[in-house]
Order: C-alpha cells, then sequence, then structure tokens
C-alpha cells in the first residue's frame, strides 16, 4: 500500500523549547491515525508542522496530488462577526475551484441542517461549529482529513454523531484520517494505528499494543481510565 | 461643491466601506485608526521638498504597512502592538516636520480644488481597492476563520496579509486631504463596525457598510459646506451618530 505520509526526523523548536524531536513515521493512504499524549506533547504543533505552518527540521512528504482538509481545535474567533455557515462554504468552494453545488452536499455529509448553515457562525453550538468545519474540510475534495480534537466542546450524543459521520466519509470516500484525540476510547475504536506522543519515548503501532494500561500510565504519568466498547 | 471632488470622495468612501469590513471582523479597529497616523511625517517631508502632500503620505502609509508586515512576522508581537508603536512615533516624527496651519490641515484634512490628475488616481486607486476585497473575499474570509485552514487550501497566507494592509494604506491614502491623518482611521472603521451590528450576512455588511460611508461622506460633504464647517469631522460626526444609532437597533431587535 502507498503512504499518504512520510514523515522523516522531525524537529520542532518553539520559543527555544525542543517541542519535537527527530520524530518519524508514515501513514498508508486509507488509513487512520491517531495522536494522543499528554497536554504539551506537541499534538497540534504537530498538525501544524505537517500542513506547513510552523518551521521545522526534517522532511514531511506528502502523496503527490494530496488535497488536506484541515479541522483546527479550535478557533480565536469574535462571536458577533456576520460571517455565516454558507458565506464560510460558498468561500471554501471558490478557493479550491469546486461548483457551489458542493456545499450542499458537503453540509449532507455532515448532516448539518441548510437552516443552520445560514446563521452567522459565531451563534452556531460547539457541535454544529465543528460539523460546519468538517463540512469546510469536505468541500475541497480532501484525500487526507486532519482532525484536532473534533469532538471538544460537543457533547456525547453529538461526540457519537460526529464519529460516526467521520467513519462513514473515511469508507465511502477512501480518505487518510490523521486525528487528534482524548477519547481513549474512541481511538480504540477508529484507529488503524496510534502515535503516541512525548519527546522522550514516542511510540507507534496498532490500538491493541499501545494502549495498554502499563503504557498509557507511561505516556501520562498515572494510569488512565478507558473503556472498550 | 465641485463634482470633481465629490466623484472622489464617493470613491473613496466606497473603498472605505469595503476594507473596514474586514478590518473589523479582524478585531484591526484601533490598529487601523494608528496606522493612519503614519502618513503625517510624510506630509511633513512632501511640503518641506514642495511634493504633494498626499504622494508624501501615500508613500510613507506603504512603506509603514511593510514595515508592520515584516516586523509582526519576524518577532511574532501581535500587529496592534507594533502599529500601536511605529505609528506613535511616526505621529511624533511628523508633528516636528509639519507646524502650524499645515499640521491642521494634515491631521483634519482641508478641501481644495482637485486637479484632473488627482481625480484621475485617485478613482484608480479607489477601484483597485474595491477589485482586490471582492475578488479576495473567498481568501480573507477563510483566512479571518483559521489561518491554517487557508494554508491548507493554498492561500498564501502572508502574501494575503500584505496585499490587504496595502489596500488599506492606499484608502487612508485617498483620504488624506479631506479627512486627515486623526480621521481618515475612522472612516474605515466606524460605517464597518455599524454594518457589523446591523447584517446578518457578509454580503450584507459590505453593502451596509458602504451605504454608511458614503452617505456621511456626501452628507458630511454637503453639511459642512453650508455650515463653512471643516469637513473631515463633520463627516466622522455623522458616521459616529449612524453607529450610536446602530446600537439602539440592534437592542431592539
Amino acid at each position: 500500500m502507498a503512504n499518504a505520509l512520510e514523515v522523516e526526523r522531525l524537529s520542532v523548536t518553539l520559543d527555544r523549547t525542543e517541542v519535537l524531536r527527530d520524530l518519524s513515521f508514515t501513514v498508508p493512504e486509507g488509513t487512520a491515525l491517531a495522536v494522543i499524549g499528554p497536554n504539551g506533547a506537541g499534538k497540534t504543533v504537530l498538525f501544524r508542522a505537517l500542513v506547513g505552518a510552523l518551521p521545522h527540521r526534517g522532511a514531511v512528504r506528502w502523496a503527490p496530488g494530496t488535497r488536506i482538509g484541515y479541522v483546527p481545535q479550535k478557533l480565536d474567533l469574535e462571536r458577533d462577526i456576520p460571517v455565516t455557515g454558507r458565506d464560510f462554504l460558498r468561500a471554501k468552494a471558490a478557493v479550491s475551484g469546486e461548483p457551489q453545488g458542493a456545499t450542499a452536499r458537503a453540509l449532507e455529509l455532515v448532516n448539518l441542517p441548510r437552516a443552520v448553515a445560514e446563521k452567522p457562525i459565531g451563534t452556531l453550538s460547539g457541535g454544529q461549529f465543528q460539523r460546519l468545519l468538517l463540512a469546510a474540510a469536505l468541500v475541497g475534495k480532501p484525500t487526507v482529513l486532519l482532525f484536532d480534537e473534533p469532538t471538544a466542546g460537543v457533547d456525547e450524543p453529538g461526540e457519537e454523531r460526529l464519529y460516526g459521520t467521520i467513519r462513514r466519509l473515511q469508507e465511502a470516500e477512501r480518505l487518510t484520517l490523521l486525528l487528534i484525540s482524548h477519547e481513549l476510547s474512541v481511538v480504540y475504536r477508529y484507529a488503524t494505528n496510534v502515535l503516541c506522543l512525548t519527546l522522550e519515548h514516542p511510540c507507534l503501532g496498532p490500538p491493541e499494543e499501545i494502549l495498554t494500561p502499563e503504557r498509557i500510565a507511561q505516556v501520562y504519568g498515572e494510569p488512565l481510565k478507558y473503556h472498550h466498547h | 461643491m465641485p463634482w470633481t471632488a465629490l466623484t472622489l470622495s464617493i470613491g473613496m468612501a466606497i473603498a472605505a466601506g469595503v476594507v473596514g469590513c474586514f478590518a473589523v471582523m479582524r478585531r484591526m479597529s484601533l490598529a487601523s485608526d494608528a496606522m493612519s497616523h503614519v502618513a503625517l511625517p510624510g506630509i511633513g517631508l512632501a511640503l518641506l521638498f514642495h511634493v504633494h502632500p498626499v504622494v508624501g503620505g501615500l508613500a510613507a502609509l506603504l512603506v509603514g504597512t511593510v514595515l508592520v508586515w515584516g516586523l509582526e512576522r519576524r518577532t511574532g508581537i501581535s500587529t496592534e502592538t507594533v502599529v500601536g508603536v511605529v505609528f506613535s512615533l511616526a505621529l511624533a516624527v511628523g508633528s516636528l516636520l509639519a507646524t502650524g496651519e499645515e499640521l491642521v490641515d494634515a491631521l483634519l484634512g482641508a478641501p481644495g480644488r482637485l486637479g484632473r490628475w488627482e481625480l484621475a488616481l485617485g478613482l484608480a486607486g479607489a477601484a483597485a481597492v474595491v477589485a482586490f476585497v471582492l475578488a479576495q473575499r473567498g481568501r480573507l474570509v477563510i483566512a479571518l476563520i483559521s489561518n491554517d485552514i487557508a494554508r491548507t487550501s493554498g492561500i498564501r497566507v502572508e502574501r494575503l496579509e500584505l496585499l490587504y494592509l496595502l489596500a488599506f494604506a492606499v484608502t487612508v491614502a485617498l483620504g488624506l486631504r479631506y479627512l486627515g491623518v486623526l480621521l481618515m482611521g475612522s472612516l474605515v472603521i466606524i460605517p464597518a463596525a455599524t454594518a457589523k451590528h446591523l447584517a446578518r450576512s457578509l454580503d450584507g455588511m459590505l453593502a451596509i457598510s458602504v451605504a454608511i460611508s458614503v452617505c456621511s461622506t456626501v452628507a458630511g460633504e454637503i453639511l459642512a459646506s453650508r455650515l463653512r464647517l471643516a469637513t473631515g469631522p463633520v463627516i466622522i460626526a455623522i458616521a459616529a451618530g449612524l453607529f450610536l444609532a446602530s446600537l439602539f437597533l440592534r437592542r431592539r431587535r
């Protein structure tokens, strides 16, 4: 199987602090990689380096023709700006060279009602906004989806729905998925591989190997409870 | 009032209306007001060397813009901070260079006769600014929501930022003559801030902002010439009055 992404000896230093050191891994096409690790381990930094938003050393090689759909963690947006979900999706379609019809399809894929998309984005709930961001990511016909904590600020049923959506899309569109999550039960169910991020002992492997109680205690510094479904 | 002056001021008001929308949404309100101050040392130098003051002001604005953009990228300090420091300094230097009546004119604007080339260049500048914002609005919206989403969508974020700031600088230069260094920033910000309260979509905001900007400018010019008052302060007073009215309207909704 070809690789969607190859990362070789990636290091990132921010404000003279080494956040990532000599990190190497590959992501085969069509698989799901979950990135886990304690707060401050550099998960978001890794994603931002992968999309070229941060200076880094080492190599980040995306497969030729890769189109990235990026769903960031949280946005520092004024709540009262009069930009609607539709404004955002239309902008995304225009920039990606997609027909405007692509926005309606994206909204359908993420189960976001049209009426919700007509509202200013600052008035959307956490879950609605996450689904709007996902819809925007899908408008550009991505081959790879990058998800930074997709369910932060979303209630539990909303979280289930969102992951269900992501899973469905991944299978239907043969997407490669990179996902940052604190929800280890979710990681266990959805990930093909898990990248466990710590500066000293990063590790990579299938969930059964990585998500062992001993490993998790080592990574998070304490035993963490999670349940398999 | 001569038709040339009126035409140019309408062009300027339209440019201010569209540029202001993104400035307000990007929380650049204070920064952009201060940013217009950088024109002052340019005007001072132009008067000293007998060049057209607006040319000096525009040159200073463009240099200041590139400086702010570069400093922000290199140091990672927020635009607000960089602009605050650089442009307060500019105001200080400018006040030393220009004196007396010249200084008051530069700060508050002064009406006067316009040459044909001034009109042509001014209208071309206004048209360029409006065309830029409307053509790039999709990119500007995405970058407003998230620079990282913009980057992964193939948008060159830094370049877009520089072009936007340059459009802003040109807009300020267009208004130097009528509104002066102190008040032009306000014409960019106040109509857009008003539109932000009233609009429910991006198109709505752009339309309302332009309408308020043009109405305040035209009404202000007519009123100022009837009452023999300085044009700039009257225009801004009208725009600010509309802003206050919009607060009331929003509360009632």
